[in-house]
């Protein structure tokens, strides 16, 4: 269990991984040190696991094509889906993968350049592994939220006086 | 037309920061540190309730105390959070925001001889409202080296026999302090033994940082003396919804229902239904807010500090009130000028009382970045004035 300064720390870092240990203590009141100490223990154990900036490539202009993929699968005696799971998550278009409660069992997130990548990947790679009993792709059309980020619209502009009591 | 006016409105002074605010007003590209509001916007699922509530026809005006379902709502609210009781049928009334709480208080109890105490520096709004019912007010001096509590022996001193009322408004407004239970607790003795009535302005109690708030109508003793004012505007970003409520004896509420009916008739009512949700399902992204909050302060305390500036740490509320003193200038010179110099807002402590002279107000209200750019043009103005000096 995290206690709250950790917590409130951990929250921070995951706002704005920008932060220098400095900033995070003036921020937090906790010591450069403490808060150097602890991202490393975190790294360490895998509680932070990257530091990566949100793009909104759609704002690039490079193509990509993003599918959600639900996939069957036959659970193998002993491991269930862990082990199809651990061989697919190796592949480097899968970028997300679930295990799913409901009418199928691994969600897939998969980016490719193009639709016809996409489909390559599926037909190719994905249908063709053993105990994969079927699959089902669902071209991402357009994205409106992305990690809890609005990618649509204007931001909110506040309108306060410039001086208010 | 000036002549037309009633004397006692005529010789009103105007606001410190409504001068402030004109002045403000014809510069371009000025960073402001002046606003006493959040910089968030009212959390969605509240919006989206007020909206909800139009589409629903619900465009009428509402009993006079508000809706019922809000004021029962608050009710379980107030005795969660600050463990206070009051019952929702005759002991709470929905006001137009707090402002509109305060001067039902103060018109409800005073008349003309009628003295109100007031701590200085506060919000400015205490004083006019005490002035408008009839009364006259004596200031309570704090200071920065007591933490800006108000200490016994400053009420004694100004008190009188024709005291009426005593305004209690923590957390606080430009200062940010707060008063723990020890501080209350004399306080509490002198209000009973001079038979005063508080008007306890609450509406900063859950923006308090590393201490939680303790409410004065929780005290011994307390409840039946004090009028428990509060509202919605700081703790869920609606300022612009103007919902704010007040909670006492049976009877004074009663007397205080009397002149909103007459005068305001009712709160809003998409605002009331606003606020519903709020106290249902926003507490979430209260404390995320209070948590940016709590970020912002010590950053600016600590950036007042490297200044050589002497700043007193506030608990509550958000703004920091950094004592100005040592560039020899006056509040308002130092507003004035870093204005002119470097284009940064902020208000003269002098705008919320004589006891605000050698401070400003500054609000952390505002994006990091905002904060960051602010910091570093008040710290060239600040370096400039104490190598002159």
């Amino acid at each position: 269990m995290l206690s709250e300064k950790d917590r409130r720390l951990l929250k921070l870092i995951s706002e704005d991984c920008r932060l220098l240990p400095e900033e995070l203590s003036l921020q937090t009141g906790l010591s450069p040190e403490y808060i150097s100490e602890r991202i490393r223990d975190w790294e360490k154990e895998k509680v932070i696991v990257g530091y990566q900036p949100m793009i909104n490539w759609d704002r690039t202009g490079d193509e990509k094509v993003s599918a959600l993929i639900e996939v069957k699968v036959l659970p193998q005696r002993g491991y269930g889906f862990d082990k199809i799971a651990k061989r697919l998550q190796k592949y480097p278009e899968i970028k997300a993968l679930f295990l799913m409660s409901g009418g199928y069992d691994l969600s897939l997130l998969i980016e490719g350049k193009t639709m016809q990548d996409v489909a390559l990947f599926v037909a190719e790679k994905l249908a063709s592994l053993e105990h994969v009993q079927s699959t089902a792709t669902h071209f991402v059309l357009r994205r409106y939220k992305q990690d809890g980020i609005e990618l649509m619209g204007e931001e909110e502009t506040l309108q306060r006086l410039v001086v208010s009591p | 037309m000036n002549n037309y006016l009633a004397s006692h409105v005529a010789s009103l002074p105007p606001s410190g920061i409504r001068k402030f605010f004109d002045l403000v007003a014809t510069m371009k590209d000025v960073i402001s540190l002046g606003v006493g509001e959040p910089d968030f916007v009212t959390p969605w699922t509240v919006r989206e309730s007020g909206i909800f509530s139009l589409e629903e026809g619900q465009t009428m005006y509402t009993s006079n105390a508000g809706l019922f379902e809000l004021r029962e709502e608050l009710s379980h609210h107030l005795s969660k959070t600050l463990d206070l009781s009051y019952d929702p049928y005759h002991e709470i009334l929905i006001t137009s925001g707090a402002s509109e709480a305060v001067d039902l208080v103060m018109r409800a109890i005073l008349g003309p001889g009628d003295v109100v105490l007031v701590p200085d520096p506060s919000y400015v709004s205490y004083a006019p409202c005490a002035i408008l019912a009839g009364a006259s007010v004596n200031y309570v001096p704090t200071y920065a080296k007591e933490n800006f509590r108000m200490r016994v022996e400053d009420l004694a001193r100004v008190y009188t026999p024709k005291a009426k009322l005593l305004v209690l408004s923590y957390p606080n407004n430009p200062t940010g302090a707060i008063m723990n239970r020890e501080d209350l607790l004399p306080i509490a003795d002198f209000v009973t033994k001079h038979d005063l009535l508080v008007l306890a302005d609450d509406i900063y109690s859950d923006l308090t940082y590393d201490k939680t708030h303790v409410s004065f109508a929780s005290l011994p003793g307390m409840r039946d003396r004090t009028l428990f004012v509060s509202g919605f505007s700081k703790s869920y970003a609606m300022t612009g919804w103007r919902i704010g409520y007040v909670a006492g004896h049976a009877d004074l509420i009663l007397g205080m229902t009397k002149i909103h009916q007459y005068t305001m008739l009712c709160a809003p009512i998409m605002g009331q239904f606003a606020a519903i949700e709020a106290l249902r399902s926003a507490n979430e992204a209260k404390n995320d807010m209070v948590t940016a909050y709590d970020r912002r302060r010590r950053f600016m305390v600590h950036g007042f500090r490297q200044m050589g500036l002497d700043c007193f740490e506030p608990l509550g509320a958000f703004y920091v009130f950094p004592d100005i003193s040592k560039t020899n200038l006056s509040s308002e010179e130092f507003a004035e000028q870093l204005l002119k110099e470097e284009k940064v807002a902020v208000v003269p402590g002098t705008a919320f009382g004589p006891s605000g002279e050698g401070h400003i107000r500054c609000s952390y209200a505002y994006s990091m970045e905002q904060l960051q750019e602010a910091l570093k043009r008040i710290a060239c103005f600040v370096e400039r004035r104490l190598a002159n000096s």
